[in-house]
């Protein structure tokens, strides 16, 4: 990272690290997003067969999960474009999410919530 | 003299005429992620609440098996999906300067938007018709506040959405300023990825 120069009008002008500041990837295009909602869709339904489905029943927790997450990164990353922008989005939204997972973690495991 | 560090990528964070920023990002959407940072912790709280009161409700009052309607739902949730994805459309249409299909996305983002939360509004309906209501028992209580509260949310979203379309209709929504439309995608995308979360460890998760 560069010294930071100095504005008058608006202050200090830090010249970022380019995953901080302004370089990015290309976005996906407009085929690629169909794509992936269609993954997105594919993948709840899924969800709902194996709702259903008692021979998954000893691991429907862990794979409806699993599979939550997987649809979680995808919305995330492509159609949030977390993927592509720059990396201090990316820590703002996980220091909030990693925050809030970590003390509600905390909550229900005071509370047993894991063994009931 | 300002030293402009942000290269251009596939849209620019900086809109022209706005003075730079101290580091090179749009200081409109560093606010809008610290705001998703936040909600996180809103949400984080009501669901696991709705965790913690699940199977704790007196012996003989509704249940979650009695009420769910899981193909109901299941539909409300890829309306919900397929929204990020006109959401997401729309956002490449104005980056483009096709300002015909990002009216055309964003008024499909909003009618499906509708769409589910008439479909909410509806579900609420015959779960108090079922005795359901936010004082019979702790799963009611809790379910009825996470959910209204993500309801509310998506209802916050269409009326930015409807905004966003009538100013488009007047002109004054150039592509110079798809960053606007982004902020409301952002926000968009995540009371969808909300929903995920809770359709999964609400309404699936036995």
């Amino acid at each position: 990272m560069s010294a930071p120069t100095r504005d008058d009008a608006t202050g200090p002008v830090v010249e970022t690290d380019p995953d901080e500041g302004g370089t990015h990837h290309a976005h996906p295009g407009e085929k690629q997003y169909v794509q992936i909602a269609l993954i997105l869709a594919a993948i709840t339904a899924v969800e709902v067969a194996f709702s259903y489905w008692e021979a998954v029943e000893g691991i429907l927790a862990p794979a409806l999960i699993a599979m939550s997450i997987v649809k979680f990164v995808m919305v995330v990353a492509f159609f949030m474009h977390l993927r592509f922008d720059s990396r201090l989005f990316r820590r703002l939204f996980i220091a909030g999410m990693g925050l809030a997972i970590f003390c509600f973690t905390v909550l229900l495991s005071t509370f047993h919530v894991w063994t009931r | 003299m300002s030293t402009v560090t942000a290269s251009s990528g596939s849209h620019t964070e900086i809109d022209a005429g706005h003075p730079p920023t101290s580091t090179g990002l749009s200081n409109e959407k560093v606010a809008m992620w610290s705001f998703l940072g936040s909600e996180c912790m809103l949400f984080g709280a009501l669901i696991s609440t709705y965790l913690l009161f699940k199977g704790q409700s007196e012996p003989g009052t509704i249940a979650p098996v009695d009420v769910f309607d899981i193909p109901y739902t299941s539909v409300s949730s890829f309306v919900l999906l397929m929204s990020s994805l006109t959401m997401v459309l729309a956002l490449a249409a104005i980056q483009r300067g096709d300002q015909r299909l990002t009216r055309i996305w964003i008024l499909a983002t909003a009618l499906l938007g509708a769409s589910f939360v008439a479909g909410q509004a509806y579900e609420f309906t015959v779960f108090v018709r079922e005795g359901m209501n936010l004082r019979v028992n702790l799963f009611s209580s809790s379910f009825f506040v996470l959910t209204g509260f993500h309801g509310a949310h998506v209802t916050i979203g269409v009326l930015m959405l409807l905004s966003l379309y009538s100013l488009s209709m007047r002109g004054k929504l150039p592509s110079s300023k798809a960053e606007t439309v982004e902020l409301v995608g952002l926000y968009w995308h995540f009371v969808d990825v909300v929903w995920i979360v809770i359709f999964t460890l609400i309404y699936l998760i036995p």
